[in-house]
């Protein structure tokens, strides 16, 4: 029986209150005798605090101000390292930390109040680039500046060199990058001794918030209460920054006595919140002569700002993915996550894929240049067949065919056609066409061990009059959580979509399925709404009051006396991992992920050479994410996240000065608009993955991987000129023209 | 800037909201968005950025365009606002059915705006192009669409829409005053 | 919201008169507003630091296009969407339709004005380059009367005007003379729409054969102050258009502009794309002999 409520694009389940207004987003909640909190931030990179000063012209005496003085707990971000303070005590190790808490009644007198707070330092050193990092002229963290190193090793790579035809290197890097959620973080906080803390924000992993608020306050798991508000837009933005705010706003309710409200300003969000790690990618690659891998080194670097944060977990899956979708008979990935004196980077969509892929796809496009093949060629003979594995040594069991993705996607951009077109274009015009390709892949779920860690926990729960609640921590924040999760409950139980329903986000209703994040909620979660609607529905049957194979009506009527006779009607279902997938955390060996997710995009460009500017003309976006859950939604990630990846590309650059964003504004941080985006052409290829609810993979990181080298290497087509970092400004562009760099540096051995 | 400073005392303005007379006591530079959503509890105008840049905070004043994050209070007296309360009359209005049917909206914050730029998008251009859209829409920024699917929303709601439905909210433009 | 609005005044007396008696009254005590697409964005970051404001905005005496068979005046209290409805902007003042549909968004386009943006005098502003070809006047009033200022002479240094403290500027006069021109208009801004500006050009040329009979070129974002290229326009005008003349057009161009770096873009990259501009310009109008690109001579 082919499904009735999977694959159908049916209505957002909370788009009604979306598209009236009613929707309540934190900003949007008031409670009676609310204060607003407001942050004092570090001015410098690095230093002793020596003194601060309550300037005047400021009512204090109205005012709560909380110090590190006044953590009950212990004052660390509690998350993977505990390194980082929710309030600087003493030093300060990056511009905008956090130094003090204010709190009052009138929102418009803090930014005055925050102002007039003046701090003194001794000021240290700094250090902001990965460069600065690795020499170690200077030590900001640790005993080498070394949040995290990984080692991937398959074959033997040392022994290749000499067999090599062409040996290639290249050296890639990308900018930090803004989520630039349009919603700002936010938070509003409220403090009993005896009841506990509870947090209303937006959010998306309100386990980590509720881990976070414990070793703050000392409390207990039960005085701790977290709620996911709508939370509008997050990328990532919205996973570890959470705790950081939320615990701003239970220090001020703590002293205050009453609920304290904080929500930041648009410069004030940009400015202190996390962003994409920057990143560093070396390239050296053996080919034989037939234009067939035989192995490569590649040295992956990212700058994690002055905390640990998540940027080990970034580093892994960008080290993971940085032999992208290609047959690596041999093959070596080091990586390594520097500390700076910069905000700490955080996760953003993609979370570190992105980066190591803009670096394995640009250098694809160059030893397929240097080697005297097409860009498609090469790839063709060295794409990932079924049957070998990855750079981890995964062996891909699933049926996917990568060489057949390369040539639909060619076929459905006119790809050669484009590029014989455009030579002849290009030699009288002074706008430049060019096509560029990107192969790649993402990892569904948590990284190696990660799931098994998380042991992840989802229930469904009937109700006496049928209705039914999914309970799951996976959060709502545009993505579609709410709409596929009823899906998959309604599917299972044969009712309807409008049967079901998400329980609030809110950590005393709802039991902890983990963060969301990682294209995890697909996946992993609505495997467990399956298993765990299953489990209901066997309760149902194995108590007698509904056969198998029953009507909604009949569903309907077996839980209304199921209830009324035992109570409760709730099923859970935990993570149980794969039998046969095996992960060793030591070598760094095995299956990563239990599915990945197949892509390949082209790009079409045009290069004005009067403006260096570019303009993205059309973008064919293929990929296999195993069973299109809904087709609109599934559609509406890729659109959105080939765009963030258009600005990624093209448009958005965080300008630093020591440390510090200056262009913290959106008139100065540029994201594209509606008159930046090409059309956007989707297209899915649906092979069913046997760990996902009726055969769905992980979807939402995916398209941000592609895009940037895609274009990158469209604009190297049209120029021929050389260009190897992100983001690619028009003035960047001008420098290749006037600088005409030399296109390779490649050996050639033979 | 508090202290000495020379400030200003509150006074009533006057002015209508989705049609409805409101009077309200406030400083004159009270932002237009912050006297909707703290004064009156019309929270479904979001402030994204503050300057303008976003759009999030559209209303229609007077039957334009506008950001409230860029328009003081006082320069509302006797105008008409309408926000995204004030759209849906018997039922959704049909760009919201739109926006609901074709994935217009993801995480919902910039969609309030977006919905009062696509309605005065369509009333002035019953049928829009491709590039009407983008132009009318090039105001008000979205992070989760990429846009395509608001274009999609728009062309529906222009095919969907009854000349009259889409004309409803004119009623206020007309009142210039 | 980084300011008090309590630290704040604002009236509205509701009549041009009212609010010029008041600007005499108290020079430079009252910061006129209109759109506030700029004062509210100021404000809104906590760095405006004028405390009392006036508002012009909607001033009936304000905003207004008249048109004379000789001239057009334009209200300085028009919005950049009155300028972009109005027939004979379009006809016959292309430049300064497109300068207004640049500004900002749709919603910015229905509240910024443009004597705000004169005034504000941005050198980035993208409708005055266009003001500076049309060789505008500026009728400036106070209760001691009117006077004209030719634009070209009105920005004195960044943010510096010849307006005085109880003068506003009532209308932007335009002499309706530019038919036989030719004219280029582009903005090269971070993207495609609402943006600041990198460098932005708007020149009007009169061609015989290949010579360039008349040339005037404005940019913005190439000086502190919005600019007439006069020392380029003196080398072509009169002039063939060939390889020649082109570079010593770029020359004078680099000569006479000062852009800046900034966080928005560089000084290299305005020199080399404003230089590029002009040449497309003028390899539009006079083909053949397409000059040398990318020159940053």
């Amino acid at each position: 029986m082919s499904p009735r409520i999977v694959g159908v694009s049916v209505p957002r389940k909370e788009g009604i209150s979306k598209v009236t207004g009613q929707a309540k987003y934190v900003d949007d909640l008031s409670f009676p005798d609310m204060l607003y909190g407001a942050t004092v931030r570090s001015s410098i990179a690095r230093g002793k605090i020596t003194g601060v000063h309550l300037g005047g012209g400021i009512p204090w005496d109205e005012f709560t101000i909380v110090t590190a003085k006044d953590i009950p707990g212990k004052n660390v971000v509690s998350l993977i390292t505990e390194d980082q303070p929710f309030l600087a005590d003493g030093i300060v190790n990056h511009p905008e930390e956090p130094i003090l808490v204010l709190a009052h009644p009138d929102r418009h007198l803090l930014p005055l109040a925050v102002a007039a707070v003046q701090i003194g330092y001794e000021r240290l050193p700094s250090i902001h680039t990965i460069e600065e990092s690795e020499e170690q002229g200077e030590i900001v963290w640790g005993s080498d500046n070394t949040f995290k190193t990984y080692v991937i090793n398959k074959g033997d790579v040392d022994r290749i060199w000499k067999d090599a035809a062409w040996i290639v290197e290249g050296e890639y890097s990308t900018g930090a990058q803004e989520q630039l959620y349009i919603e700002n973080n936010g938070v509003i906080a409220q403090y009993s001794e005896t009841e506990g803390v509870t947090v209303w924000g937006s959010m998306q992993c309100p386990f980590y918030v509720h881990k976070a608020l414990m070793t703050l306050t000392g409390f207990p798991e039960d005085k701790v209460r977290v709620v996911q508000t709508e939370t509008g837009g997050a990328f990532g933005g919205k996973e570890e920054y959470p705790s950081m705010i939320s615990g701003h706003a239970v220090l001020l309710a703590r002293k205050s006595g009453r609920p304290v409200k904080i929500i930041y300003d648009r410069v004030e969000d940009m400015a202190a919140t996390t962003k994409r790690h920057p990143s560093r990618t070396r390239h050296r690659t053996a080919v034989d002569r037939n234009g067939k891998l035989l192995g490569g080194e590649i040295d992956f670097a990212i700058d994690g700002g002055a905390y640990c944060t998540l940027s080990p977990v970034v580093l892994s899956r960008g080290a993971i993915h940085a032999g992208g979708p290609y047959h690596w008979p041999n093959i070596r990935v080091r990586a390594k996550a520097f500390a700076t004196n910069t905000p700490p980077h955080g996760a953003f969509r993609g979370f570190g894929a992105p980066q190591s892929l803009f670096g394995l796809e640009c250098h694809m496009d160059k030893i397929a240049r240097t080697i005297g093949l097409s860009p498609d060629e090469f790839r063709r003979r060295n794409l990932l067949l079924q049957g070998q594995s990855t750079a981890t040594e995964q062996v891909i069991q699933e049926p996917i065919n990568l060489p057949h993705l390369l040539e639909r996607a060619l076929k459905l951009s006119d790809y050669h056609a484009k590029v014989q077109g455009f030579s002849v274009h290009n030699r009288s015009s002074h706008k430049k066409k060019g096509m560029g390709i990107a192969a790649f892949l993402h990892g569904s779920g948590f990284t190696g061990s990660g799931e098994r860690y998380l042991n992840s926990l989802v229930g469904v729960e009937a109700l006496v009059d049928g209705q039914v609640r999914v309970l799951a921590s996976s959060t709502e924040f545009g993505q579609g959580t709410n709409t596929i999760l009823c899906q998959i409950a309604a599917e299972t139980l044969g009712i309807e979509y409008d049967d079901v329903r998400m329980a609030p986000i809110d950590t005393r209703q709802v039991p902890n399925s983990g963060p969301t994040v990682a294209s995890r909620t697909a996946m992993i979660i609505g495997k467990l709404v399956q298993s765990a609607a299953l489990g209901l529905q066997h309760t149902l049957i194995a108590s007698g009051f509904l056969a198998s194979g029953e009507s909604r009506e009949e569903f309907q009527a077996a839980c209304k006396t199921y209830i009324e006779r035992f109570g409760k009607l709730q099923s859970f279902s935990r993570f149980e991992p794969p039998a046969n997938i095996f992960w060793d955390d030591e070598k760094y060996h095995g299956e990563a992920y239990p599915a990945f997710a197949w892509a390949v995009y082209v790009a079409e460009v045009t290069v004005d050479t009067n403006t260096y500017s570019v303009s993205v003309d059309d973008f064919v976006a293929l990929q296999e994410v195993g069973k299109v859950l809904h087709p609109y939604l599934a559609a509406g990630q890729i659109e959105g996240g080939v765009a963030q990846a258009i600005g990624y590309a093209l448009y958005e650059k965080v300008v630093w000065q020591d440390g510090r964003m200056v262009n913290s504004q959106m008139t100065n941080y540029i994201m594209p608009t509606s008159q930046d985006v090409p059309p956007i052409r989707v297209y899915f290829e649906e092979v069913p993955c046997p760990y996902g609810p009726y055969g769905a993979k992980g979807i939402g990181e995916l398209p941000m991987d592609g895009p940037a080298p895609a274009i990158v290497n469209a604009v190297i087509q049209a120029t021929g000129k050389s260009f190897h970092a992100i983001p690619l400004l028009p003035e960047d562009i001008l420098l290749g023209f006037v600088n005409e760099p030399s296109e390779t540096q490649a050996e050639v051995y033979r | 800037m508090s202290g000495d400073a020379p400030g200003a005392s509150q006074r009533k303005v006057s002015f209508t909201v989705n049609g409805k007379l409101r009077r309200v006591l406030v400083y004159p530079m009270q932002r237009l968005i912050d006297v909707l959503r703290n004064e009156l509890g019309l929270t479904g105008t979001k402030e994204g950025c503050g300057e303008g840049e976003c759009g999030s905070c559209s209303v229609l004043l007077n039957g334009d365009l506008v950001n409230s994050c860029l328009i003081p209070i006082l320069q509302v007296e006797g105008a008409s606002v309408c926000t995204i309360e004030g759209v849906a009359k018997d039922g959704m209005h049909p760009v919201q059915q739109a926006f609901l049917q074709c994935g217009g909206a993801q995480c919902g914050i910039c969609t309030p705006g977006m919905i009062l730029a696509s309605i005065r998008l369509l009333q002035l251009h019953p049928n829009p192009s491709m590039e009407q859209i983008r132009e009318g829409l090039g105001g008000n920024l979205c992070r989760c669409t990429g846009y395509t699917r608001i274009f999609h929303a728009v062309q529906e709601a222009a095919k969907a829409g009854t000349a009259e439905e889409l004309q409803q909210l004119l009623v206020v433009a007309d009142d210039k005053p | 919201m980084r300011s008090r609005p309590s630290d704040y005044e604002l009236i509205a007396p509701g009549k041009l008169a009212s609010v010029l008696e008041l600007i005499g009254r108290e020079p430079g005590g009252w910061l006129p507003i209109a759109g506030g697409t700029e004062i509210m964005v100021q404000y809104g970051a906590g760095k405006l630091t004028a405390q009392k404001l006036v508002s012009i905005w909607n001033l009936p005496e304000l905003r207004f296009i008249d048109r004379t068979p000789e001239e057009l005046r334009i209200g300085a209290g028009c919005t950049y969407t009155d300028l972009r409805n109005d027939p004979v902007v379009n006809h016959e003042f292309p430049l300064l339709a497109s300068g207004a549909s640049w500004t900002g968004s749709l919603a910015n386009q229905n509240r910024g004005t443009l004597g705000g943006n004169i005034r504000n005098a941005s050198p980035a502003a993208d409708s005055l380059p266009a003001l500076l070809a049309y060789d505008a006047e500026l009728l400036l009033v106070s209760t001691r009367g009117e006077r004209k200022l030719p634009y070209l002479d009105f920005h004195t240094g960044y943010k510096q005007t010849r307006l005085m403290a109880h003068e506003l500027i009532q209308a932007v006069c335009l002499k309706r003379k530019f038919s036989g021109y030719a004219n280029f208009a582009r903005k090269v801004g971070p993207r495609n729409a609402q943006a600041i500006s990198k460098v932005c050009m708007a020149a009007l040329a009169k061609i015989s054969g290949r010579r360039i009979e008349d040339l005037r070129i404005a940019v913005g974002s190439m000086a502190p102050v919005p600019l007439r290229l006069q020392q380029t326009e003196r080398v072509l005008i009169g002039c063939e258009w060939n390889r020649e003349s082109a570079r010593a057009a770029r020359r004078a161009l680099q000569s006479e502009v000062a852009p800046i770096d900034d966080i928005r873009s560089t000084s290299a990259y305005r020199i080399a794309v404003a230089g590029n501009l002009l040449e497309e310009f003028l390899n539009g109008l006079i083909p053949n002999e397409p000059a040398e690109h990318h020159g940053n001579s």
